[in-house]
Formats: C-alpha cells, structure tokens, sequence
C-alpha cells in the first residue's frame, strides 16, 4: 500500500507539464457557452494539439491509435491538465470516453480504421443517442425503432438529453431491433450520421439557461446495417461496456477542480471577512475533507484496476454517489461566501456552477438507480420492484 | 503507485481476525459489556503476543519493524470486534512504558476536560496537554486513581472517570506529544472505520433476512438505499484512512479522523433504523457500535478540531 509514483510514472508527469506550460498560453481565448460552432472549433482544435503532441487517446490500446498507458498514467495526464487549467474534453467526450471505447472494444477491424482516427485527431464528433422520454433511468425500455430493409437499417423514434447533437457528426444509438424480445434483449448500438435524411435535432434550454443537450427526432433514417458495432440483438451488453468506461474515470479531473474551487473559496471568504464566521469556515474544512477522500479513492480504483487489468468496476457507483452530492455541497458553500447578493448574480461563474451542479445526481444514472446498484450488485441485497 | 493491500498486509489481516473471531466472539462481546467493560488481561497479553502493540518499535527494541498502516490495519480488525480498553494509547506508549508493548501493562490516557477511559485498569497514565506528553506511574497514578471520580458511562463497555487536575502531578516526559496526538487519532479513525463496516454488514444481513409485507425488506429501496450509503461511507473513510496511514500528513489525518467518525456514527444509527424495534433493544449489539462511537468521536481530535485543521489548510 503506497501513494508513490514511479520514476518513470514522475518522468511522464515532468514531460506533460512542460508541454503544457509550452502550449497552453498559445491557446485561443474560450468561447462564448452559447457559440456551438466555436465550443466545437475550439474543443477540436485542443484535440488536435493532443494528437500532434502524443496524447490523444492516452490510455486506448496501442491498436486502435492509443499510446497504451497504464491507468496510473491516465490518471495523471487527467489531474494535470486539469490542475494546468487546460481545456476539458468538451465536444469530443462521447468520442472520446464513450463510442471510441466501445468501438475499439466490439468493432470490426474495418469500423475500428473508419472511426477511430477521426475521433483521435479532433475530426469528428460524436453524440450519444441513449435516453428516450420514456427511457431515461430505465434505459432498456427504449422503444426507438429500426427495421431492417437490405442492407440498411430504417430507424424511427425520439432521443431526448442528447448532447453536442447539434455539432456532432456521429450519433452512437440505441435503438430496438427486436419488438418481441424480452427488454434488455433485441437492443442494437448502431453508428448513425447525424446528416442523414429524417434526422431533426431541436435544443432543449436546461434550467441554467444554457443549451447543453437536444431532442432528436428521427424520421425513417436509413443506417447501414455495416454501421452495426456487436451482434445484432446484442446491444445492451456493448452499452455495458461503454457504460462501464464512462464511470470509470469521467469524473477524476472534476475532483481536481473541485478541489481547487474549494481553495479559491477559502481565498474569497478570507478577502471578504466571511472566514470569521466559524460555522463557514468549518464547512469548507469539512469539503477538504471530502474532497481529499474524493481523491484518494480514485486512486484507490485507478489501482484495483491496474491490479486486475480489467474494465473498471462497480466501484464507480460508489464514487459517483458520493462526489455527485459534494460538488453541490460546495456550491451550497460558495453561494454563501457569495453572500445573499451575489449568489443571485448570474455574471458569477459559481453562480452558473452552482445551478449546473444539479444535475451530476441525476445524469448518467441517477442516485437513486446507482444505490440500486451498490445494493444489489455489491452488498448482494434482493432485487426489488 | 499501489494504493493496495500487499499480500503480507493481507495476511497480517487475516491473522488479527481470526485471532479475534477465536478470542473474543459475541458472547465475550456480551461478557463485557455486562461485566462492566473492563480490559481483559489475559486477552490483552495475547494481542501483545501477537505484536499488536509492539507492532511499529524498531526490532531492535524487540517490535516487529512495520508502519502505520500496519497499525491501521489491526486496529481496524479490534474497532470491528469492539474490543474494550485503552488500544490507542497502550500502542502509543510501547517502548515508553514497561511492559506496554508485551500486553503485559495497560495505558489509559488523560486528554484536557474529557473523562479517563479504563483508569482503574491502568497500570500508567498518558498526560496530554497541548503537544506535550507524559507519563504517570506509581504513586502518581495512585494519586490520580483516589481523586478520580466514576461516570456512570454512556457507553457500557468503557468505564469512565472524572480526575482532578493533573498538571501539578509528577510524570515522565515523552518525546513528540504531537506526533502522539495525531497518530492516536489515526488509530481511533482505524477503529472507527472498523465499527462502520461492522455496521453495514449487520444491516445487510438483517436486510436480506427479515420478512415484512411478504418480502425480504431489502427488497424495499427505502432499506436498500440506507445498507448502498452505509457502504459509500464506510468506503471513503476507508480510503482517507489507509492514505492518511500512509502519508502520516497531519491534515490528511484530521480528514480520516472526521470521515471515519462520520461513517460509524451514522452507520450504526442507519443500522439501529433498519432493525426497526429490535434494534432498539438492549440485547442488539446496534447500541454499542453506536455507543462506542460516539465515544471515540469525542476523543482523539473531535470534529471542530479536526474541521479547523482542514480550513486552516486552505490556503
């Protein structure tokens, strides 16, 4: 049991942060949140300096065009881009985290050279077609259609929460392939155009005002059977497989982040007097804590899985749960370091984190659907209705 | 990096359990607490034996050479077992006090305002006063013990005292009282961590046994949500607690301190509410997990303490 990192482990650390400090003050300025096109140009653009530089698709296999890197490695390109204050993945994180995975994992040899590269380099981006209205936590009560007709797929139906759909290329999709199966049977992942005929996509404004994800409706679209990742009717294990990649390790540089609002409320409180007030400032003492604990236990999983060398494992419910509720914590607390003016002030950045932190309970499995899973999957408790 | 068990850390696990599994079961569980809570001597020398206290003295002190997170790992196993006594600090004083790293001697400590655990029992007192440390013995002791006052204590299996001001009374110095402070709060967070997971595995049993309204009441998600938040406390404090182990950071301490009082407290109330009324009755072990936590919460750096460590650290 050590928290140590290797020689080498120090030296690829050494090497990235020297390329950081290189490339980063070169960077254009962020984008307005509303400009798609620019969040798009900009994301791909960063993407694209990764790519040139050795460090795109870090810990994809060697392969499908990854550098093959240990999960400690990950682990460390993750916390220090992010502690640089380097760009986030942005448009490209369903290529990237999601489809790419699932692609390098279950595609064929010809799917992996299609839509690989592209993602690697920043060329293409990728949306994720999953939830439906009457889909959401229960995902495999999908009903989005697709009928075969020769070598092609006719898909109908409506996606919901869809995000970057409105600059994606590629929509990874879940559609039914099998009416009369059982529900988590006769499920397919198919790889979608997103400018094929029949495919509408409408934006939908989030409760922070911002236009984060879509509605998409889709019209008789045609999919080449050829755009198939995994057997036909075998879908629902394939999105097992992306799922289990995107609680791996989706949040790690989150916690980094938090840790370093979290220091810049304590800055704050103190210039403003508020760190006076004991209550506060034992509140931010008590988010250090759980904040440090946030991150060793991603340090904890990121070693059980380098021990066992497989996919990451339940752990990440474990996780997720936990960090979901700290992250509002901490905009609890930063609104009242704000103090009662400010935090209805939405020029305020922690304002505008504070309304987005309300949905890390409820994406990518809500909390209730991930003590469902810690209960039955890791405590062995009964499934219930 | 390997932030994971080593095989001779599992093992050194493994051995504590089963040695305890042998020793000190329900029944001695139940033994004690109607005996009063008292330290059992004979027991105590095997744990001795067994190097549980001399665990971290040099070999050539006669200890076995291992680390904190060594300690951690068997004083986790003593906080699953509840076992009674002085843990903490008879480890702190081996090497200082006679007899203390065999299990042949027992030390209690005396920190500020707070109540004397097992003082009867002791055969040396720790004094803590802000980071300096010192040892009581003999007469001394002897004087302390006259002018001590029982508690009637909250928790049945540590009887507690109030004694008179100790600053006048004379003691041998130890070195590095802040070290003492801090690691004594390490190995408490330890045993803290050890109740919790005791707790979430007596709620999960009881969860997937017990039948109400025609079913097994884990079925419900209102229980099974209770025993998935057990689990996820129970599991950060593990991990703030082994990497406090292993860095000996102060701050980091005060993180595990805090976290794993956390999750024992609320993990053995979670647990007292899935056992609905059975678990607020005397024969249920429930109440002396919580009981026992709420004691080890008190002590060795309580919350606010441990809270203004945290925000001082926020620079």
């Amino acid at each position: 049991m050590d928290l140590a990192y290797t020689p080498q482990e120090e030296a690829f650390r050494a090497r990235l942060r020297e390329w950081l400090a290189a490339v980063l003050p070169g960077l254009p300025a962020k984008p307005d949140p509303g400009d798609w096109p620019g969040r798009r140009a900009y994301d791909a653009g960063w993407q694209r300096l990764l790519y040139d530089a050795g460090y795109a698709g870090l810990h994809w296999p060697a392969d499908a065009g990854g550098r093959g890197a240990t999960p400690t490695q990950h682990l460390i390109f993750l916390e220090e881009t992010e502690r640089a204050g380097a760009p986030y993945v942005g448009a490209n994180f369903v290529g990237l985290l999601h489809a790419g995975p699932t692609v390098a994992a279950e595609g064929t040899p010809e799917q992996r050279a299609r839509w690989l590269p592209p993602v690697l380099r920043g060329d293409e981006m990728w949306c994720q077609g999953f939830s439906e209205p009457g889909a959401g936590s229960d995902l495999a009560a999908l009903r989005t259609r697709a009928v075969r007709d020769g070598d092609a797929y006719v898909v109908s139906g409506q996606k919901i929460w869809t995000s970057h759909a409105e600059v994606a290329d590629w929509c990874e999709l879940l559609v039914r392939t099998d009416p009369e199966a059982p529900k988590h049977r006769g499920i397919s992942w198919l790889a979608m155009r997103m400018d094929s005929p029949g495919v509408t996509v409408r934006p939908l404004r989030t409760l922070a005002g911002s236009t984060e994800f879509a509605e998409m409706f889709l019209d008789e679209v045609r999919v080449p059977v050829s755009h198939r990742v995994g057997a036909e009717n075998d879908g629902w294990r394939v999105t097992m497989v992306t799922l289990s990649f995107e609680r791996g390790t989706a949040f790690v540089g989150e916690v980094v982040a938090c840790r370093r609002t979290l220091a810049a409320l304590a800055a704050e409180a103190r210039r403003t007097g508020r760190w006076d007030d004991a209550v506060l400032r034992r509140r931010l003492g008590r988010l250090n804590a759980e904040f440090r604990a946030l991150w060793r236990l991603t340090q904890w999983n990121v070693s059980e899985a380098q021990a066992t060398g497989g996919v990451p494992g339940t752990g990440g419910s474990v996780f997720k749960l936990r960090y979901s509720h700290a992250r509002q914590e901490l905009y609890e607390a930063a609104a009242e370091v704000l103090g009662a003016g400010d935090a209805l002030d939405l020029d305020r950045e922690w304002v505008r984190d504070r309304l987005s932190s309300l949905s890390y309970t409820i994406a990518a499995g809500t909390s209730q659907i991930q003590r469902n899973i810690v209960a039955e999957r890791i405590l062995g408790l009964p499934k219930g209705r | 990096m390997d932030f994971q068990l080593s095989d001779d850390q599992r093992a050194l696990r493994t051995g504590m359990r089963d040695l305890l599994a042998g020793r000190f079961g329900r029944d001695a569980l139940r033994a004690a607490v109607e005996g009063g809570g008292g330290v059992g001597r004979e027991l105590w020398r095997e744990l001795g034996a067994a190097g549980c206290f001399a665990l971290r003295l040099p070999e050539t002190a006669g200890g076995v050479g291992l680390g904190l997170p060594e300690s951690v790992l068997l004083f986790e196993e003593l906080g699953r077992v509840l076992l009674p006594g002085p843990l903490a600090a008879t480890e702190l004083a081996a090497g200082a006090v006679k007899g203390a790293a065999e299990g042949e001697a027992v030390v209690a400590v005396a920190d500020g305002d707070l109540p004397v655990a097992h003082l009867a029992d002791a055969d040396a007192l720790l004094v803590l006063a802000g980071d300096r440390a010192r040892v009581l013995t003999g007469a001394a002791l002897r004087r302390a013990l006259d002018g001590a006052r029982p508690v009637r204590s909250l928790d049945p299996g540590t009887p507690l005292w109030r004694v008179p001001d100790l600053s006048g009374y004379e003691g041998e110095p130890v070195a590095d009282g802040a070290r003492l402070r801090r690691e004594g709060a390490l190995l408490t967070a330890a045993e803290q961590l050890g109740s919790a997971v005791r707790s979430q595995e007596a709620a999960v049993q009881h969860a997937g046994e017990r039948e109400q309204f025609g079913a097994r009441i884990g079925s419900f998600q209102a229980v099974k949500h209770l025993c998935a938040d057990m689990l996820v406390r129970a599991e950060l404090a593990r991990t703030a607690v082994y990497a406090a182990a292993v860095t000996a950071v102060p701050v980091e301490i005060a993180g595990a301190k805090l976290l794993a009082d956390e999750a024992a407290v609320r993990n053995a109330r979670d647990c007292l509410q899935v056992h609905g009324g059975m678990g607020f009755t005397w024969e249920a072990d429930v109440h002396l997990h919580l009981k026992r936590a709420w004691l080890r919460a008190g002590g060795w750096l309580a919350a606010g303490g441990a809270e203004e460590l945290l925000a001082a650290d926020l620079e």
